[in-house]
C-alpha cells in the first residue's frame, strides 16, 4: 500500500514535467499547426534561466586573501558577491538562496520574448510548409540553441539547489495517517506538482474564460472563418507561442532543483514529450495532460523491484509499450481529433 | 597557410616518389613499404587523441585533450616537463619520441562506439596515427581497442573502468592505466567496514549496461566478503534522468546502505535524488543510513553540488595527492590552464608518457616492440606510487584512492578528500579471475599490421 | 537502356562515374597543403558515404514516395548489423552471406513492425515506429546483453572460429570476399596528390549502385506510381477500390531491407555492431539526411547523407592548432580574432554548424540540396531552364 502511494506520488511528479512540456507542444501545434522539435530546447533554456540568474546574483568582485593559498600555492583569490556589498551578508545569502524561485519572475519575460522572436523570425515562414520542413528547421534550431548553451556553460550538469527551507523531505505518509517514516517525500517535488497543477489550470482557465482564449480556441478550430470575421488571429497566435514557450521555460526553471540542468536535457525530454502528445491525441490539450500523468505513473510502477523481478527490463520499454498499445486500441490516442496530422 | 604536421602520406611524398615528379603514377602498396602500420619515416610522429567532444562527457573529454596537449608539449621539450622529471624511467629526453617531433590529431568519440571507431579509423587511415588514445567510457574503449588490434596499432585506453576492458575483452595491442571495478570494490570494502561496520544491509541501484554489471558484481563480492548482506539490486536504464521511483522504495526495503553503481549524469541525478528523499537523515536498523558511490569523478561530483558531502567512493587519482609526481603534474597543468586536472586528465597524460617512454626503451614504434616494453614494466613517480603494467592482461596495478565528499570545501575544485590510499596488494587479483573473464580471456597475439 | 529512359540512364551513369571515381574526387587537395584537412578520400569515410547513402535511398522509397515518415528506421539497420556479425562469428567470414542474412532479418523485422505500425497514419505512424526502435535500442543495451554485447557491442574475437573458416588458433578473423580482405588496397600517387584505392569501398560502392538502380526502377514502376497515389490522396484510392496497405507495407519492407543491407555492409567494412546504431538520434539522422538532400528525389538522399557524414568526420577533427596553422599568415591580433570567430563552429562545435546548415538549407532551399544544385545549374545555363530537367530529378516536393 505504502509502496503504491509512493509510486503514485512519483508518477504524478514525473507526469508534471511531461504534462507541462506536452501542454506547450500541443498549444503550438494546435494553434499554429507547427511540429516544434525545438520545444525540448525551450525547456532547457528555461532551466538555464535559473542558472543564469543565480550566476548574476553571485556576480562577485575578487579580493586577494594573502593569508590563504590556492592549489598552486599562490595567494587565494576570494570572490565576494556584490549582493553582499549592497544588502549585507545575511540578506545577500538569502537572496542567493532563493535564486530558483526568483528565476520564475526572470524566466517569464525572457521565455515570452524568446518565443515571440522564434515565431516571428522563423516559425512564421513555415506555416504552409510540409511538416518535414518544420521538423528539419526546428530540429536545426534545437541543435543551435543547445550548442550555444554548451559553449557558455559547458557540458557538465550544474547544481542549482532549492532554497534551504525547501530542501529535504517530510513524512507525507504520517500526514495521511499512515505509519510514520515510510512514505517520505521531498518538499520540492510536492511543490513541483502543485506548481504544475496551477500552471495547467491557469492555461485552461485562460483559454476557457477569457475573450482572448475564446478567439484562440475559435482560431484553432477554424482559422479562416475567424480571420474573415476581421480578427487578427496571427497576432494572437504569436502570443500563444510566447505563452507556450513560457510554460516550457517555467517547467524547466522549477525542474532545476530536482535534477541539475545540463545542455542536453531538452533532447532527453523531446522524444518522450512527443510520445506523450501523441498518446494524448494530437491537438487535444486535456489529452496531453492526461497522457503525461498516465505515462509518468506507469513508468514509476514499472520501476518497482517487485515488477522487475517478474518482467526484467520492463522499466526500459514501458512508455513505448504503453504508447503502442494505446495507439493500436485508440486510433487517435486518448483524446485526439479526427483528421489532425493523420496524413 | 602552411601546414606543418606531416602525415604518413605527406612523408611518403617526400621520399622517393616526390623526386619522380609530375604526372607519372607510381603504384605501390603501403604495406610493402613499411614494417608495421603507419611507420613514421619522417622527422615527426603522429598520435591520435580520440576523446568525447560532444555529448554528456564533453567536459571530461575537453580535460583529457588538455592533458594530451600538455603531454605533447612536455615530450617535445616545452613547458616545465611535468611528470617527466619525476618519472622513474629516464628514457625520455624532451626531444620528441626517438628524436621525432610529436604531432597529434584530435577526434570526437561522441561517447558512441560507432562514432569513436569512425574517428579512430580516420586517424589511422587518413592521418597515419601510430597510436590512438583517449575516451571516457568502457563501450568506446572496448570498441576502439578491438579496432586498434585489427589495424595493428597501439591503443592506450583513457578513462574506462569496466572490468571487461582488460578482462574478457582484453587485447594484445591495448593497454589500460585506469583502475577498474574490481579494484574499486576491493579498495572500498575495508574502508566501508571500518566506518559503517560489518553488519550492514545494502541496496544496489545499478546502471543497466556492462560497466554497471561489473561494478555491482565487484562491490557486492567484496562487501559480502566483509559480512554485508545485499538486500536487493535494481537495474536502472541508462537514459533515466529522474531516479525518484527507484529511490523512494529503498527505505522500506530494510536496507541501511544505498550503493549507486552509476556514472556521469546518472550518478549526479541518482545521488541528488537520494539526498532529496532525505535518506541520509534516516535511521534504519538503529544505524545511520549511508550512501556509497563506487566510482567518483570530480568533474561529475561538481554537478551534484553539496550532495556529495560525506559520501564514500573510489577514484584513480586526485589532485590533492602530495607525492612529487602529482605535485609536478598539478603545477604544470594548473599553470597552463588555471585549474587543477581531473583524474581523466591524469590518466591520459600518464598514458601518453608511458607510450612515449616505451617507444624510447624499445627503440622502435613497432607495436609489438612497444607492447613488449610495456609488459611487466614497473615504474614510479607518475602520481600513483609504484605501478606495474601487468603482462598477462595489460592492466596497471597501483594504489587505489578511497575518497569522501568534503564537508567544507575551500574551493570549487576541493570537493573530495582522500580517506585512504589502499595499497596495491589489496586490489591485485589473478589474471584469470572469474570477474575478468576467467581462464578463457586471452590477449591474443600482438598485431603490427602490415 | 536497362529499362530506364534516357534521363534516368544519364543520372545512373553520373552516379556510377562519381562513385567509381570517388577516391579521386574526394581528395582534391594535395597531401601537404593546408587544405588537405578537407580531403575525405580515405576508405572508412568513403565506405560510410555509400553505406549511409544506401540507408537514405531506402528510407526515401518509403518517405519520399508514400509520405509515411518512419522515425524508427535505425532499428532495421541495427538488427541487420547484429544478424551480419553473428553470421561472421559463427558461420563464415565471407561478407556475402553475412550481408544477405542482414537483409533478410531486417526485412522480417520490418514486416512485423510495418504490419503493426501501418494500421495508423501520419504522426501516429511515426510514433509507433519510434516506439519499436526505442524498445529495440533499450533492450539491446541492457537485458539482451548476452546476444547483443550490450554497451560494448559485438566484435570478432580471437576465440571466435566460424564453421567455414580455417583460422589458426588465436587468429582474429577478418571480413573477406572469397578470400579478399576488405582492407586490401593500394595507394596511387600523382605528384603531390595521393589516392587510396580500397577493396571494401568498391564492394560497398557496387552495392550502392545496384541499390540506386533498383530505386530508380521502383520510382518509375507502376508500383511506384501507386505509392505516390498513397501520398497524394489515400481516400480516393480507397474509393476506387484499391487497398493501399499492401503497397505501403511492401514499401516499408523494401526500405527496411535497404536499411538491413546498410547494416550488413557496415559490419562487413568494420566488424563491429553496437546498440547506439538504433537510438532515436540515428533514426532522426536518416530523416534529416533525406530532407536535407531533397525528399522524393532520386539523388537527394545520397547527397544529404554525404553532407552529414562529411561534417561529422571532417569538421569535428579540426582543432585549434590547425586553425593557428591556417591563419598563421595573418598579423597576430587579427589571427587571434579570426580564430576566436571560427573556433566555435569547428571541432567540438561541429554540431552547431550542422544545426545552422539544417536551418539554412530548409529556409533558403526548400527542396533540399538537390534544389540548390538545380539553381546553380539554371544559373550556369542562363535563364532558359529546361522544365524536363527538373522532372528528371525532382518528382514531387517533400511532404
Amino acid at each position: 500500500m505504502e509502496a503504491i502511494i509512493l509510486q503514485i506520488l512519483n508518477g504524478l511528479d514525473k507526469g508534471s514535467a511531461y504534462a507541462l512540456i506536452a501542454l506547450g507542444l500541443t498549444l503550438i501545434f494546435g494553434t499554429l499547426g507547427v511540429v516544434n522539435f525545438a520545444h525540448g530546447a525551450l525547456f532547457m533554456i528555461g532551466a538555464f534561466c535559473a542558472v543564469t540568474l543565480s550566476r548574476i546574483l553571485t556576480l562577485s568582485r575578487t579580493v586577494v586573501d594573502e593569508t590563504q593559498t590556492d592549489f598552486l600555492g599562490n595567494p587565494l583569490e576570494v570572490q565576494v558577491p556584490y549582493v553582499y556589498d549592497w544588502f549585507g551578508q545575511a540578506t545577500g545569502d538569502a537572496i542567493i538562496d532563493w535564486a530558483v524561485p526568483l528565476s520564475i519572475l526572470f524566466a517569464i519575460p525572457v521565455m515570452m520574448l524568446i518565443g515571440v522572436i522564434m515565431e516571428r523570425g522563423l516559425i512564421k515562414h513555415f506555416y504552409n510548409r510540409p511538416h518535414a520542413d518544420q521538423i528539419l528547421v526546428t530540429f536545426g534550431l534545437a541543435i543551435v540553441l543547445q550548442e550555444i548553451i554548451k559553449f557558455y556553460y559547458g557540458a557538465n550538469p550544474i547544481p542549482t539547489p532549492a532554497p534551504d527551507a525547501f530542501r529535504g523531505s517530510f513524512d507525507f505518509g504520517a500526514m495521511l495517517g499512515l505509519d510514520p517514516n515510510v512514505v517520505i517525500y521531498p518538499y520540492w517535488r510536492i511543490i513541483y506538482f502543485a506548481f504544475a497543477a496551477v500552471i495547467i489550470g491557469a492555461v485552461f482557465a485562460f483559454l476557457q474564460f477569457t475573450t482572448f482564449g475564446m478567439v484562440v480556441r475559435a482560431g484553432m478550430a477554424d482559422r479562416e472563418t475567424v480571420q474573415l470575421l476581421g480578427i487578427n488571429i496571427d497576432r494572437r497566435f504569436t502570443i500563444m507561442f510566447g505563452l507556450a514557450a513560457a510554460v516550457a521555460g517555467l517547467a524547466g526553471v522549477m525542474y532545476t532543483p530536482i535534477n541539475s540542468p545540463n545542455y542536453h536535457m531538452g533532447m532527453d525530454f523531446l522524444v518522450l514529450s512527443f510520445v506523450v502528445v501523441v498518446v494524448g491525441g494530437m491537438g487535444s490539450l486535456p489529452g496531453a495532460v492526461l497522457a503525461g500523468f498516465l505515462l509518468g505513473i506507469l513508468e514509476s510502477f514499472a520501476s518497482m523491484r517487485e515488477v522487475l523481478e517478474v518482467l526484467p527490463g520492463i522499466n526500459q520499454i514501458i512508455i513505448y509499450l504503453v504508447a503502442i498499445i494505446i495507439l493500436l486500441t485508440r486510433p487517435r490516442g486518448l483524446m485526439g481529433r479526427k483528421g489532425v496530422m493523420e496524413d | 597557410m602552411s601546414k606543418t604536421d606531416l602525415t604518413r602520406r605527406g612523408l611518403l611524398k617526400t621520399s622517393a616518389i616526390a623526386g619522380a615528379g609530375v604526372a607519372l603514377p607510381t603504384i605501390f602498396t603501403a604495406s610493402s613499404a613499411a614494417a608495421f602500420t603507419n611507420e613514421p619515416t619522417g622527422d615527426t610522429v603522429t598520435l591520435g587523441f580520440n576523446v568525447p567532444q560532444s555529448g554528456p562527457y564533453a567536459d571530461e573529454g575537453a580535460d583529457e585533450l588538455r592533458a594530451y596537449e600538455l603531454a605533447v608539449e612536455h615530450l617535445n621539450g616545452g613547458g616545465d616537463g611535468g611528470m617527466m622529471n619525476t618519472f622513474s624511467s629516464n628514457a625520455l629526453q624532451g626531444n620528441g619520441i626517438l628524436g621525432k617531433k610529436v604531432e597529434y590529431v584530435t577526434g570526437d568519440t561522441q561517447t558512441k562506439a560507432d562514432a569513436a571507431r569512425a574517428s579512430a579509423k580516420s586517424m589511422i587511415e587518413k592521418d597515419g596515427a601510430v597510436m590512438v588514445t583517449g575516451g571516457s567510457s568502457s563501450g568506446v574503449a572496448v570498441a576502439v581497442q578491438a579496432l586498434c588490434q585489427e589495424a595493428g596499432i597501439i591503443f592506450m585506453a583513457g578513462l574506462t573502468h569496466s572490468n571487461d576492458t582488460t578482462g574478457k575483452d582484453r587485447k594484445a595491442n591495448g593497454f589500460r592505466h585506469f583502475f577498474n571495478s574490481y579494484m574499486s570494490g576491493a579498495a572500498l570494502a575495508p574502508v566501508l567496514a571500518a566506518n559503517y561496520g560489518t553488519d550492514r544491509k545494502a541496496y544496489h541501484l545499478t546502471a543497466d549496461y556492462n560497466w554497471g554489471y561489473t561494478t555491482e558484481e565487484a562491490v557486492r563480492a567484496s562487501t559480502e566478503a566483509m559480512g554485508w548482506e545485499t538486500v536487493a539490486a535494481v537495474k536502472t536504464p541508462l537514459t533515466q534522468t529522474d531516479f525518484s521511483s527507484y529511490i523512494a522504495p529503498v527505505l522500506q526495503s530494510g536496507a541501511d546502505v544505498l550503493v549507486l553503481n552509476h556514472y556521469g549524469g546518472n550518478m549526479v541525478n541518482s545521488l541528488t535524488n537520494a539526498v532529496q528523499f532525505g535518506l541520509r537523515e534516516k535511521q534504519v536498523n538503529g544505524k545511520n543510513f549511508e550512501i556509497v558511490v563506487p566510482l567518483y569523478s570530480r568533474l561529475m561530483a561538481k554537478g551534484a553540488g553539496a550532495n556529495v558531502k560525506g559520501i564514500f567512493g573510489s577514484t584513480n587519482w586526485h589532485w590533492s595527492l602530495q607525492d612529487e609526481g602529482s605535485k609536478a603534474f598539478v603545477k604544470s597543468f594548473g599553470t597552463k590552464y588555471g585549474f587543477p586536472p581531473s583524474q581523466a586528465a591524469h590518466t591520459c597524460y600518464v598514458q601518453a608518457m608511458l607510450y612515449a617512454d616505451a617507444v624510447e626503451r624499445a627503440g622502435s614504434f613497432n607495436p609489438c616492440a612497444v607492447g613488449e616494453a610495456l609488459e611487466g614494466f614497473e615504474f614510479d613517480g607518475m602520481g600513483n606510487g609504484k605501478t606495474l603494467y601487468r603482462a598477462e592482461d595489460h592492466q596497471c596495478f597501483k594504489d587505489v584512492l578511497v575518497v569522501r565528499g568534503k564537508e567544507n570545501p575551500e574551493s570549487e575544485f576541493d570537493l573530495l578528500e582522500i580517506v585512504e590510499v589502499t595499497p596495491v596488494d589489496q586490489v591485485t587479483y589473478a589474471p584469470d579471475h572469474p570477474q575478468m573473464g576467467g581462464a578463457e580471456a586471452t590477449l591474443g597475439e600482438c598485431n603490427p599490421g602490415a | 537502356m536497362l529499362g530506364l529512359d534516357k534521363k534516368d540512364f544519364r543520372l545512373l551513369l553520373i552516379v556510377i562515374a562519381i562513385t567509381l571515381l570517388a577516391p579521386f574526387i574526394l581528395n582534391p587537395f594535395p597531401e601537404n597543403s593546408g587544405m588537405a584537412q578537407f580531403n575525405a578520400g580515405y576508405p572508412d569515410l568513403m565506405q560510410r558515404f555509400v553505406i549511409y547513402g544506401i540507408f537514405a535511398i531506402g528510407f526515401n522509397i518509403l518517405f519520399g514516395l508514400t509520405g509515411y515518415l518512419s522515425f524508427g528506421h535505425a532499428a532495421f539497420l541495427g538488427v541487420g548489423s547484429y544478424a551480419a556479425i553473428w553470421m561472421m562469428k559463427l558461420v563464415t567470414l565471407n561478407v556475402i552471406p553475412a550481408i544477405i542474412l542482414g537483409v533478410i532479418i531486417a526485412g522480417l523485422f520490418a514486416l512485423a513492425v510495418g504490419y503493426i505500425s501501418l494500421r495508423r497514419s501520419g504522426i501516429y505512424f511515426s510514433i509507433l515506429t519510434l516506439a519499436f526502435a526505442q524498445m529495440s535500442y533499450a533492450l539491446a543495451y541492457s537485458v539482451l546483453t548476452p546476444i547483443t554485447g550490450g554497451e560494448t557491442g559485438l566484435q570478432i574475437k580471437s576465440t571466435d572460429s566460424p564453421l567455414l573458416s580455417n583460422l589458426e588458433p588465436g587468429e582474429i578473423g577478418r571480413a573477406n570476399l572469397f578470400g579478399m580482405d576488405m582492407r586490401a588496397g593500394f595507394d596511387l600517387s600523382f605528384g603531390d596528390w595521393l589516392f587510396t584505392i580500397n577493396a571494401g569501398y568498391y564492394i560497398a560502392a557496387v552495392f550502392m549502385i545496384i541499390a540506386f538502380y533498383l530505386s530508380i526502377r521502383i520510382f518509375r514502376s507502376p508500383f511506384g506510381t501507386m505509392l505516390r497515389a498513397v501520398k497524394s490522396n489515400q481516400t480516393r484510392m480507397y474509393y476506387t477500390g484499391l487497398n493501399a496497405r499492401p503497397y505501403t507495407l511492401a514499401a516499408f519492407v523494401i526500405s527496411g531491407m535497404y536499411a538491413g543491407l546498410a547494416g550488413g555492409l557496415l559490419v562487413a567494412m568494420d566488424t563491429q555492431a553496437g546498440p547506439e546504431r538504433m537510438f532515436w538520434t540515428a533514426s532522426g539522422e536518416v530523416v534529416l539526411m533525406t530532407i536535407l538532400g531533397g525528399a522524393g528525389t532520386l539523388i537527394g538522399p545520397v547527397l544529404g547523407s554525404g553532407a552529414i557524414k562529411y561534417m561529422e568526420n571532417i569538421l569535428s577533427k579540426i582543432n585549434k592548432d590547425i586553425l593557428h596553422e591556417w591563419f598563421a599568415f595573418m598579423p597576430d591580433g587579427l589571427e587571434d580574432f579570426v580564430i576566436t570567430i571560427v573556433y566555435p563552429f569547428i571541432g567540438k562545435g561541429w554540431h552547431l554548424t550542422l544545426g545552422l546548415i539544417f536551418m539554412a538549407v530548409v529556409i533558403f532551399l526548400p527542396g533540399g540540396l538537390v534544389e540548390g544544385g538545380q539553381r546553380i545549374g539554371r544559373l550556369l545555363r542562363g535563364k532558359k531552364a529546361n522544365p524536363d530537367d527538373e522532372k528528371a530529378t525532382q518528382s514531387t516536393p517533400a511532404e
